[in-house]
């Protein structure tokens, strides 16, 4: 029997770590479908794509996962989970006895399927081996056509244009970042990448993909645009089948409680895959985003060692593109009043979004300060007079209860 | 291999062997010294890797950036000699590193 953690992403790594913290000397499987220990997936888009190898890639050397006796299989993909066996089994037939299970499954990148979407020079971006492909095809002056103006999208247009490449946006909405920020942040961002020669399109959807076995054109109803090379950027889906065809209850990923129990005894879910309730939110929710991952890991780590844990943390996420870090706590649509200080010409500012005068959400740009004032502050209520001063630190416009 | 300490804020010490080239955060991290999240994996977003340099060591460190600077500004717990251990390299000049955990990450 071991303790088994299917997927090997940072939900996986750090319930490994955790456990061993938290003094399990029980043996642990992780079964990965990729040829990689866990390593840092928010770097991929980032520093790893522009060829910055200061961050270390990988969570933790390999040396890691042998000292603390943390069996790591990767190449191996899981295919069937019986929950009433207490079994795992992977391709090819072996069957795993799990004590418990933890299902870290991740999610995967949304895939278009559409008139030549099975050319050549079509990328996905979500694994190391994806990025990797993806540096190498990509080279200054070559025409690079983006399509999804989200997060990892954006990210990729700032490598590629910093890096000489013609960069072209596409994006079905009637804005870029629609799903996550307000029209302002949209405004700003879409006037950045514009400014640095950037096309950005939107209400453009893409219809086909023209080229003979490698893509050469993106076609857009009627208009048509040059390529040499495309990355696909919409969005991901939650990997639940697993879980659902071993009759774990999902509804928009895992359902899991605020311990991180599935519906199905001593089997866990953490991480992209995991639809958990936020007590601080007061809502159910699904989140893409690695605090949230290692945060669900240590709290599943410490419940397999019964020491009762639940799970309530404010989310918060970051993005960097060109020279801008973009640090965001909360969600910015929770607020009904939004405050803007600084200066967005000097791309040094931040947005604070209030409901009924209490602070629900930040997005700081360049602002590391009201980024941390955020996490911590989330919930109080600001005084209003002074909000729009940065020189007046959020902590000193805290209103007494 | 470079060898650095790790003093948590109840005083149990953590010696621990960390690769040259990598970072302090790295080698907290690899040998399970709790208390040093590193929710961000070393980009300087998150500032869940926060130490306190031994005194005679901080200078060696190089002395903060302006992105630690920053999103350090507003930690109650903030000392002197804070460092974003992930912005600490692990270099031969850190043999005999001591480094002081505070009781929370923020």
């Amino acid at each position: 029997m071991a303790i088994v953690i299917i997927g090997a992403g940072q939900a996986a790594g750090q319930a490994a770590a955790s456990l061993r913290q938290e003094g399990s000397d029980e043996e642990i499987i992780i079964l990965g479908d990729e040829p990689h220990i866990p390593y840092s997936r928010p770097l991929l888009s980032k520093e790893y794509l522009a060829g910055h190898e200061s961050a270390r890639l990988y969570l933790r050397a390999e040396k890691f996962y042998t000292d603390k006796n943390v069996t790591m299989r990767t190449n191996t993909r899981a295919e069937k989970i019986d929950t009433a066996a207490k079994t795992v089994t992977i391709e090819g037939g072996e069957v795993i006895e799990y004590s418990n299970l933890l299902i870290a499954t991740g999610s995967r990148a949304r895939i278009l399927n559409i008139k030549g979407s099975d050319l050549g020079g079509i990328f996905y971006l979500r694994t190391l081996d994806d990025v990797d492909a993806i540096k190498d095809a990509m080279a200054p002056g070559k025409k690079v056509v983006i399509v999804g103006g989200g997060y990892i999208g954006l990210e990729v247009a700032s490598v590629a244009q910093t890096n000489g490449m013609d960069v072209t946006v596409l994006e079905a909405a009637d804005r870029i970042l629609q799903r996550v920020t307000t029209p302002e942040m949209s405004a700003f961002y879409d006037n950045l990448h514009t400014s640095r020669g950037v096309k950005v399109l939107t209400n453009t959807g893409v219809s086909g993909f023209e080229g003979e076995g490698t893509v050469t054109h993106v076609c857009c109803g009627d208009a048509s645009i040059e390529a040499d090379m495309v990355i696909v950027g919409i969005g991901i889906i939650a990997n639940t089948e697993l879980a659902s065809e071993a009759g774990i209850e999902c509804d928009n990923g895992i359902t899991v409680d605020e311990r991180c129990r599935t519906s199905a005894e001593h089997v866990y879910a953490a991480g992209d895959c995991a639809n958990h309730p936020n007590p601080i939110l007061g809502r159910r929710l699904r989140l893409e985003s690695v605090p949230n991952a290692a945060d669900q890991a240590r709290v599943v780590a410490a419940n397999i060692m019964g020491k009762d844990k639940t799970y309530a943390a404010v989310p918060w996420f970051w993005s960097d593109q060109y020279d801008l870090k973009l640090q965001m706590v909360g969600f910015s649509a929770d607020g009904d009043t939004q405050v803007v200080r600084g200066d967005k010409s000097e791309n040094k500012f931040s947005v604070l979004y209030l409901k009924d005068g209490a602070l629900v959400a930040v997005d700081a740009v360049n602002c590391p300060a009201d980024f941390m004032g955020g996490k911590a502050l989330y919930g109080k209520k600001l005084n209003q007079d002074g909000l729009s001063n940065p020189d007046i630190p959020l902590k000193d416009l805290v209103l007494s209860e | 291999m470079t060898k650095i300490t790790f003093v948590k804020h109840d005083g149990e010490k953590f010696e621990v062997d960390a690769e040259n080239g990598t970072s302090v955060m790295n080698a907290a991290v690899d040998n399970l010294v709790p208390g040093i999240d590193a929710d961000c994996g070393g980009e300087c977003a998150c500032a869940t890797c926060h130490v306190y340099v031994d005194e005679t060591w901080f200078p060696k460190t190089g002395g903060t950036n302006d992105a630690e600077e920053a999103i350090m500004s507003l930690n109650p717990d903030r000392q002197e000699t804070s460092r974003l251990c992930c912005q600490v390299p692990v270099t031969d000049e850190m043999e005999g590193l001591v480094v002081r955990l505070p009781e929370f990450q923020f």
